[in-house]
């Protein structure tokens, strides 16, 4: 191969960002270098400057970063002495971007077909006629539905999956030699997910178009990279043909990203039910049915898990139970006794016996307060636990969560997301509650951080005996820490049973489908995937 | 998510466009009513009425009494206030008391000849402010985000808060001294009336135009530089960038058709002001329009005129609002094409 055929060389690129008043190393000095027509994964957790360095492969940085060393050459062109006019004659013609959030990066303002060819009219590369027909053509490859008007519509006229695949047209529309995928299939559904990387896929090989794929899930990178590259603080840390990342790993660091899938718990049965939810229907207003007529037994001492797409009812489930929200219909028996449906129905000792943690470590802690009051409220709300006898229980919950006592006068802001979370379950285990309901609480954090907080959960069951409804989309955190698993699927429960009842064949259709959709390992699951459904049809 | 369809559901039949603009004109009219009734209420508290304060301390109470009773001032307020309304439902504003006196000799005029020139008056001046004031600062503050930090930009916003900070009377004779007195190139006194032909009317009203966009374009060029600026972290902007989009594109065709709610919002705001919050203004440049008269008959007790003016100016307020509110919706595909 001929030095003629590198597309990028980035040579040890450095960059800083500005926060907390003074500059930081976010880069530094990292190489890559990428051949017309490959696809090139970067990977590793937040923070670990991998969209820095997509960006910086277009040569722009984000307000509040600055490039300090090193070279970046796009097709002979320094793109670090470019003026800035230059740079913007190669974005959005020769070198295009897909965002990570669809629903955010899509002007609201204006249609779908305007912001595809949008750039591709401005830089003069067709014009609007063969623009537009070209688009249509796109959202076809991208086997978008209706293709000839999906153009016409506004991005909150259109489903995320939907939306990220106009995206990808949007960035092919101008044929660039580069696409920079920045976590594209992040924020989708798995069963979206597996849509969306295949027409991506598609059509990227069909142009022969170089692609860095920056993501931090390693099955989707294996599916999609022909070298992948590890970071971590803004160094490299392995670089590898993905066959070879995938079956060697060779730095510790790789190995340990590749350990926490491993993560696995065998199940239990038990004959005692803690809670059961009968025959439920809700609604938010009048006429949108929620939950229709779901029945759920939730077994005592051990972990439930409600996997489900969003939109599924999943935590409409979690609301009903915690009276939240009243169901129209069904009952809920916890202990053998029904609970009142509305919230202010119940008694204080019903309220303690079922405990929440959610999604959002951040937004459920007042940013006002310190871990002492945040942790104190449930102790001095539900046991009366005042002063010294206050102060010495929240030390003994610290030490359970592995956290200690530096962190009783710190705000929430001052902690990492894994330690907020933490704090949030030891808000939780302060009313001493019978059951926790986790509502996705591991799914805003990186995988070394959730196999932390999964490993706590389950020490914390063990010890403590403590019932949890986890619900979650993420299949790999069911098989980590689930005993039973519910499917839901459009306000309806699909499947109930033991762990590995639910994830032995025969499946009921649903089941197979959200189950074949999440990516393996293996950089061929996605083709032979195709393959397979392909026979289907 | 699901909000979004749940109002789907409601506006089915009717597009939401024309429902807002159904509840707010309800809400306008109930809006009117209360105002009126404020008003008519607090010209009661006052001491004194209109049969005492033209006729004076030293007239016979008997007098009084008789002058009050020819008004229809002797009924009880709750039968004077309805009857009046009744009359405005069908289209009669009353008439003036003023023009009356205690000899008996009538040449009282209808509250709409008396208050129809003022308030053609009112909004000539308005419009012309208005007309310089509402581009000039969306310019301002369009020019002042895409230059945002620089030179230009703090400029810009330190005049503009300058002249905002001066009351407006001392910025009206701050003009008056500059171009009346120093320079001779505007009257002074901006008297107008019917006959004033159009050119003249303008040329007149030069000085008291200028002083009221000096006094509105801080507020809604600020307002359209923030909205703008609160924007451009939103991804959809880096996302223009990145597709190369130049500066002033990124503004112009990204960023502002998302920021009017806020703006129109405060040019209405602003508008509103043109109209009914120019006394002083007019009183600086003896400029006759409507604020003056709705003072004076505040002061003698002319509650037939008053409340005209409250109506108008109530009135004025509720539908600009309500055309602030129509140009939001227009500007939001989200509200304006339903899922």
């Amino acid at each position: 191969m001929s030095t003629n055929d590198v597309l990028l060389t980035m040579r040890d690129v450095r960059i800083d960002g500005f926060s907390d008043d003074r500059w930081h190393h976010i880069i530094k000095g990292v190489d890559v270098t990428l051949k017309r027509g490959e696809i090139l994964g970067f990977i590793g957790e937040s923070g670990a400057g991998k969209s820095t360095l997509g960006l910086a492969a277009m040569g722009f940085v984000r307000p509040g970063c600055k490039f300090v060393g090193g070279s970046i050459e796009f097709a002979g062109m320094d793109l670090l002495n470019l003026s800035s006019a230059e740079l913007r004659r190669l974005h959005g013609s020769r070198i295009a971007y897909v965002a990570q959030s669809a629903a955010a990066s899509f002007n609201p303002a204006h249609r779908l077909l305007d912001q595809t060819i949008e750039s591709t009219v401005a830089h003069g590369i067709a014009d609007l006629e063969t623009a537009k027909q070209d688009a249509i053509e796109l959202y076809r490859d991208l086997q978008l539905p209706d293709p000839e008007n999906i153009g016409q519509r506004y991005p909150h006229q259109v489903s995320g999956g939907q939306l990220q695949r106009v995206m990808t047209a949007m960035a092919m529309s101008s044929r660039p030699d580069l696409i920079i995928f920045d976590e594209p299939t992040t924020a989708l559904d798995v069963t979206t997910q597996v849509e969306v990387l295949t027409s991506m896929r598609t059509i990227v090989e069909k142009y022969n178009t170089a692609a860095i794929y920056i993501t931090h899930d390693l099955a989707v990178v294996a599916q999609m990279a022909d070298n992948i590259k590890v970071l971590r603080y803004g160094e490299t840390i392995e670089d590898a043909p993905t066959r070879e990342m995938i079956s060697s790993p060779k730095a510790a660091y790789t190995q340990s990203l590749w350990a926490v899938r491993a993560l696995e718990k065998p199940p239990q049965t038990s004959i005692d039910t803690i809670l059961e939810i009968n025959q439920v229907h809700a609604s938010y207003g009048k006429s949108i049915k929620v939950l229709d007529d779901i029945s759920i037994k939730v077994p005592r001492g051990q972990t439930l898990a409600v996997v489900g797409e969003s939109g599924s009812g999943k935590s409409t489930a979690a609301r009903v139970i915690t009276g939240l929200l009243p169901p129209l219909e069904g009952q809920i028996i916890f202990n053998g006794e029904r609970l009142p449906s509305a919230l202010k129905n119940r008694s204080k000792k019903q309220l303690q016996a079922v405990q929440m943690i959610y999604q959002m470590a951040d937004t459920a802690m007042n940013p006002r307060h310190t871990i002492r009051d945040i942790i104190g409220r449930p102790l001095n709300f539900y046991l009366g636990l005042v002063g010294a006898a206050q102060d010495q229980r929240i030390m003994e919950l610290l030490r359970l969560i592995e956290l200690d006592e530096s962190f009783l006068d710190r705000y929430p802001d001052e902690l990492s997301g894994g330690q907020k979370q933490r704090i949030c379950i030891a808000r939780a285990l302060a009313a001493e509650p019978e059951l926790i309901i986790c509502d996705e609480v591991t799914s805003a954090l990186d995988q070394i951080v959730q196999e932390g907080i999964l490993k706590l959960l389950l020490r914390l069951q063990k010890e403590l005996g403590i019932t949890y409804i986890f619900i979650t989309h993420d299949i790999a955190t069911v098989r980590a820490i689930a005993d039973q698993v519910v499917v839901m699927f459009q306000g309806q429960v699909v499947e109930q049973g033991g762990k590995d009842e639910i994830f032995t064949a025969p499946y009921p259709a649903y089941t197979e489908l959200l189950l074949s959709s999440v990516p393996e390992m293996d950089p061929d699951w996605l083709t032979q995937l195709q393959q397979q459904r392909a026979l289907i049809e | 998510m699901l909000q979004t369809k749940i109002n789907h559901r409601v506006f089915i039949h009717v597009h939401p466009v024309l429902t807002t603009i159904i509840q707010r004109l309800g809400l306008g009219l109930l809006t009117l009513f209360v105002v009126t009734v404020i008003i008519f209420s607090s010209i009661e508290f006052l001491p004194g009425d209109f049969g005492q304060a033209v006729l004076g301390q030293a007239a016979l109470p008997e007098t009084v009494e008789a002058f009050r009773r020819e008004l229809g001032l002797d009924r009880p307020p709750v039968e004077r206030y309805f009857m009046w309304a009744g009359n405005v439902l069908t289209g009669d504003l009353g008439t003036s008391f003023s023009g009356r006196d205690a000899s008996g000799v009538d040449r009282s005029r209808d509250v709409w000849q008396l208050i129809q020139p003022r308030l053609a008056n009112t909004l000539f001046l308005a419009s012309m402010a208005a007309l310089v004031a509402v581009p000039l600062s969306l310019a301002l503050g369009i020019t002042a985000a895409l230059y945002r930090n620089s030179i230009y930009d703090r400029v810009v916003n330190a005049t503009t808060l300058t002249t905002i900070s001066f009351p407006e009377f001392f910025v009206g004779y701050i003009l008056i001294l500059i171009f009346a007195t120093y320079f001779k190139v505007f009257p002074s006194l901006a008297n107008i009336s019917d006959s004033t032909p159009l050119l003249e009317k303008i040329y007149r009203s030069t000085l008291p135009a200028f002083a009221l966009t000096l006094v509105i374009v801080a507020h809604m060029m600020r307002m359209t530089r923030a909205a703008i600026i609160n924007l451009l972290a939103s991804p959809y902007i880096e996302m223009a960038q990145l597709k190369g989009a130049s500066k002033a594109k990124v503004i112009l065709h990204h960023a502002l058709p998302n920021a009017w709610a806020p703006i129109v919002n405060v040019i209405a705001f602003n508008l509103a002001y043109l109209v009914v919050g120019v006394v002083v203004v007019e009183v600086v440049f003896v400029y006759p329009g409507l604020g003056q008269l709705m003072v004076d008959a505040v002061s003698s007790r002319d509650i037939p005129v008053v409340q005209a003016c409250a109506l108008i100016f109530a009135g004025t307020y509720i539908l600009l609002n309500l055309f602030a509110d129509v140009i939001s919706i227009i500007t939001n595909p989200r509200l304006l094409h339903p899922r």
